[in-house]
């Protein structure tokens, strides 16, 4: 229980026997993808790499603008309005914020936990990235950038659910130590704000960024089977089967109404 | 103790004078008691070898000092049963009034105004942005007010206004500004994490300029 | 009594049926908490003072994850934790539990309590209680943070704030015991007072401590199944799903009406108390009888009869309807009234007296002086269109801190000092006691009398961060000058601890009467002994005889035969061993 904040430290008068303190300093993270792969760390066993697009087909509901006039540092940083990311289309006709993992055809062994943390970020009253993957156990940043009051409200079913709020400029260190696809996450004080984490507890897992592609590589030779999720769209699966060194490319499609 | 923020509402006048009447009353008990304490101490003071006045009391006094407070204090019941009848009983009529649906839920105030029908809950009504709610001065405005998930308190300390927003429960309250100013609107009964910033923006403006930005808030939507 | 001897240690200081042990159990429990509550407002009024700045070393121990600064989430909890642990954890146990177990049997001459396996009971159904709440610090979500009122619907609906989760649901759990123990205690007190005392010890001759106890048990008998019930459906639409207090099927202001219910009569439960010790206290160091023994004993009944009726001037702004609002209020300034003829009393118990300022009576006469504060600030709230002002905000903050610091927490003070050489054997130091009731009382006023000011501004009370408003930003330097003064407050009380931990081991013997007070437990050895009277005493006057003339000295006990004293009229005395009625 790394995370918990330990609020019993309040009751140390009474606490005779004291266990060790956990916690402590976490260094933030060098750097965060503001978009794409959350970068798989870890120590992949092979050199094989499955790759690819998510297509979209068919029209996309209208984005829908957010109005932001309640928190004016916010609204600033949009002067040409902001919309809901439910559903991005790219340019190239791709889609965007779709969370892939391979789901089955991995052998039985533990992943090494990343030392690196990942980032999200709140700024502008939204989360960057909209979909966040990471490796269970692995240290998220959670940054304040707007000096505003948010509070990081994940609504996890099988990972404990924390409500931290933040009310200035800063970081706070979190993990969800199970696997979990996916976790929403909101924010109770800006009611537009939402955003995804998917938990995995292996590095093979990527997200479509502004052209829709993706990459999961260090994979050993295997069949493997991919799953692709999207918030509004729901998930797909396909199976895959890769020869060692090799690179197999494929290709999911969603279709709009 | 500089008493109570200026008031800019009709209802501020009463509350006012009726703190005074309260603070003198009891500033006049404070010092009595405090002073007669003091002086009795050092009055008394411990002296080897006296020895202290054996009495266990004395009827007249305990009825004098029963009887004057408690008439006093009965007095000051009934003196202000009119105050609190003309702040929360006696609403003006909403044909005079300016009737306003005010929604409160974490973190936000949510203001509707009625639109060229005067009348709220029909098509035409006005969503304020949230947490901006303008006033017009110099006639009745009824709140009604309304929770969409814990209890919330309309509070906004120049107007004395102070309401709890109950949800499953609409409540009212009504008020009548007779200054014009931007003031702000806190929430004042605990509601969450960000309870401390539900924080509204009041603007008290005249009739002209309070149509003129409802006009332009419609607008805009 | 042979078998006192072969008691084992663990029947005689752990599971003991002595009150006097219970009452010692108590006191230090008592003194944990308030500890704990203490640290609670530190933390609080740093916010208040520097809101979301790093908190040098225990911000890096406490939120080391998040910034070393107090996050928003647990500001609500130290609110609520602050008010619940100093209300149900320190100030109830410390005057009921600890001095109303010690001093009952010994005031009105009884070898124990009537039921001494139940009042066992009552302390320890009180530790589970104990170790729940402070469980709650411990889960991931915090402890409750709905404030110590817990208002439905944020402490029901589990997102609405991290401490409805698990916290709330512990908080629920530890109230409830804390009420079973307070309605077996008072049971307890009830039957002792009635059935237990000595010969010659009439209703009317009992010392006020005593009656302010009975009267206490009384309102705590009547008043807390209430709260018991109350938390029971909450317990249930917390877990269960049922939608007692749920908005829309049920009654979201229910739960307030409830709770005040219970909740106001229990501000009478924790200052009464310590009226009648302040009574005792300033009677004794005056030399001189109490003033008006029987309004005050009158007085006394009349607060807790009329605090069952003024529960809605709680909720004046709630929604509750407004005709009500006015009934409440004139009940409620009527119960100021009661309040003031005892305060009259005890300045005419000072008349003409030979006041020894000794640190007990210091301590008794700051809780006359700011409990007057405390309830001419009362009257302002009570006035319901200024409550509309005033309600929910530091004013209302400040009075109940002038009511139950200045009054009942100076009580505390008082009581302990007085009965410490009773209960321990030895003195504590007058002088070290003085140095801390001055900085005690310099700096209480200096953090509560600024809180009336904030109240006048309008600053509401449970906001993290004031200064969000602009309305508030000019207050911040006085809010800092309230927080140096806590801070100061704070370390004062070392100087009670360490005075009050040196004398238990070191201080002068104090012998049977250091104070040279009438009462009977006076009469008995420093610390008394199990079952306390050999031969129970017979009593031949009030508590109050102090500089009669028919003595030369200026104290006369309760039971000290004088030639031509009017012996007793034959009462039913306790024949039996109070441990056989059990």
């Amino acid at each position: 229980m790394k995370s918990a904040r330990p609020y019993w430290l309040l009751a140390l008068p009474l606490v005779v026997v004291l266990a060790a303190c956990g916690g402590g300093g976490e260094e933030p993270p060098a750097a965060g993808g503001e978009e794409g792969p959350g970068s798989p760390g870890g120590q992949p066993t092979g050199g094989s790499t499955v790759s690819g697009v998510v297509n979209f087909t068919g029209t996309a509901p209208d984005p829908e603008p957010i109005l932001m006039d309640a928190e004016p540092i916010c609204q600033e940083q949009f002067p040409d309005g902001v919309f809901t990311e439910t559903v991005v289309i790219n340019d190239n006709g791709t889609l965007q914020n779709v969370f892939l993992s391979v789901t089955e055809g991995l052998p039985d062994q533990v992943w090494e936990v990343p030392s690196d943390a990942v980032l999200l970020d709140q700024k502008g009253c939204r989360y960057f990235p909209h979909v966040l993957g990471v490796q269970a156990d692995q240290d998220i940043v959670i940054r304040n950038s707007d000096g505003i009051l948010h509070n990081i409200h994940p609504m996890p079913t099988l990972n404990r659910p924390f409500n931290i709020g933040q009310p200035v400029e800063m970081d706070t260190t979190r993990q969800f130590p199970t696997p979990e696809i996916m976790i929403p996450v909101e924010c109770d004080v800006h009611d537009w704000m939402m955003g995804y984490v998917g938990v995995v507890d292996h590095p093979f897992f990527a997200v479509t960024g502004s052209d829709g592609s993706f990459e999961i590589s260090g994979l050993p030779a295997g069949d493997y089977v991919i799953e692709a999720w999207h918030e509004l769209y729901g998930t797909q699966t396909l199976s895959v089967s890769i020869p060692e060194g090799g690179t197999e490319q494929i290709e999911f499609t969603y279709e709009g109404a | 103790m500089g008493g109570l923020v200026p008031g800019l509402s009709t209802i501020a006048g009463p509350i006012d004078q009726l703190f005074m009447v309260v603070l003198i009353l009891t500033g006049i008990a404070f010092f009595l008691v405090e002073g007669i304490l003091i002086y009795f101490l050092v009055r008394y003071r411990y002296r080897e070898g006296r020895k202290a006045k054996f009495v266990h009391g004395n009827r007249r006094v305990e009825i004098l000092w029963t009887v004057i407070p408690g008439l006093m204090l009965f007095g000051l019941a009934v003196f202000q049963y009119d105050t609190w009848t003309k702040a929360k009983i006696d609403f003006p009529s909403e044909a005079v009034s300016e009737v306003i649906a005010v929604s409160a839920n974490q973190f936000e105030w949510k203001a509707t105004y009625a639109g060229e029908d005067g009348k709220l809950g029909t098509e035409d009504d006005i969503q304020a942005p949230i947490n901006v709610l303008h006033f017009p001065v110099g006639r009745p405005i009824i709140v009604e007010l309304q929770s969409t998930d814990v209890l919330h308190s309309f509070f906004i300390p120049v107007l004395r206004v102070k309401q709890d927003a109950v949800p499953g429960r609409p409540s009212r309250v009504w008020f009548q500004a007779i200054a014009e100013g931007e003031y702000e609107l806190a929430c004042a009964e605990l509601c969450g994490l960000g309870h401390y910033r539900m924080r509204g923006f009041v603007t008290l403006e005249s009739q002209e300029k309070f149509e003129a930005w409802l006009e332009e808030v419609a607008a805009r939507r | 009594m042979t078998e006192t001897a072969e008691l084992s240690f663990v029947r005689r200081y752990v599971f003991s049926t002595d009150h006097k042990v219970i009452g010692k159990q108590f006191l230090f429990t008592a003194m944990g908490f308030f500890t704990l509550g203490g640290i609670l407002a530190l933390l609080m009024r740093t916010q208040l003072a520097w809101p979301w700045q790093e908190i040098p070393v225990i911000g890096k121990l406490l939120f080391g994850s998040g910034g070393n600064i107090l996050p928003p989430e647990t500001y609500p909890a130290l609110v609520t934790m602050h008010g619940t642990i100093m209300i149900f954890f320190f100030i109830i146990p410390i005057l009921s539990g600890a001095l109303g177990n010690f001093l009952i049997p010994l005031m009105i001459g009884a070898k124990d309590m009537a039921f001494p396996r139940l009042n066992l009971f009552s302390y320890w159904v009180m530790v589970p209680a104990f170790i729940v709440m402070l469980a709650s610090f411990f889960v991931a979500t915090g402890p409750a943070a709905a404030g110590w009122t817990s208002y439905v619907p944020l402490s029901i609906l589990k997102d609405a704030i991290p401490g409805s989760e698990m916290g709330q649901t512990l908080w629920v759990l530890s109230m409830m015991l804390v009420g079973t123990s307070s309605i077996l205690g008072a049971i307890n007190y009830i039957t002792t007072i009635v059935m237990l005392r000595a010969p010659g010890m009439d209703m009317f001759r009992l010392p006020m401590t005593i009656w302010a106890l009975f009267v206490t048990a009384i309102l705590a008998t009547f008043a807390t199944p209430v709260l018991t019930a109350a938390l029971i459906l909450m317990f249930l639409d917390r877990t269960i799903g049922t939608l007692f207090f749920a908005a829309g099927e049920g009654q979201v202001i229910l739960w307030q009406h409830l709770f005040w219910f219970y909740s106001h009569p229990a501000v009478y439960i924790m200052i009464l108390p310590a009226m009648g010790v302040a009574s005792d206290i300033i009677s004794t160091f005056s030399r001189k009888p109490l003033f008006g023994y029987k309004p005050m004993v009158y007085s006394i009944m009349a607060i807790a009869a009329l605090g069952f009726t003024v529960w809605g001037h709680h909720m004046f702004v709630s929604g509750m309807n407004p005709l009500l609002g006015l009934t409440f209020m004139t009940s409620t300034m009527l119960i100021a009234l009661p309040s003031a003829i005892k305060t009259f009393n005890w300045l005419g118990t000072l008349w003409g007296g030979n006041l020894q300022l000794r640190a007990p009576m210091l301590n008794a006469l700051a809780f006359v002086s700011t409990f007057v504060i405390g309830g001419l600030s009362g009257i302002f709230s009570a006035a319901t269109p200024v409550d509309i002002f005033l309600h929910d905000t530091y004013w209302i903050v400040g009075h109940i801190h002038y009511v139950l610091f200045g009054g009942s927490l100076f009580g505390v003070f008082a009581g302990v000092q007085y009965w410490f050489p009773k209960m321990f054997g030895r003195m504590m130091s007058d002088g070290w006691g003085r140095i801390h009731f001055i900085l005690t009382f310099v700096t209480f006023n200096l953090i509560f009398l600024p809180m009336f000011v904030l109240g006048g501004y309008g600053m509401p009370r449970r906001i993290a961060d004031p200064y969000v408003y602009e309305m508030f930003t000019n207050l911040q330097g006085l809010n800092q000058f309230m927080t140096y003064a806590l801070y100061v407050l704070a370390l004062s009380q070392f100087i009670l601890a360490g005075n009050f931990f040196y004398s238990l081991f070191r201080g002068k013997v104090a012998g049977k009467n250091p104070w040279k007070a009438n009462t009977l437990e006076w009469t008995l050895d420093s610390p008394p002994p199990h079952e306390n009277f050999e031969h129970i005493p017979t009593v031949y006057r009030g508590p109050y005889e102090y500089s009669s003339p028919l003595v030369s000295a200026d104290w006369l006990a309760q039971d000290q035969y004088l030639d031509g004293t009017k012996p007793p009229e034959v009462m039913p005395a306790p024949a039996v061993s109070p441990a056989a009625g059990d």
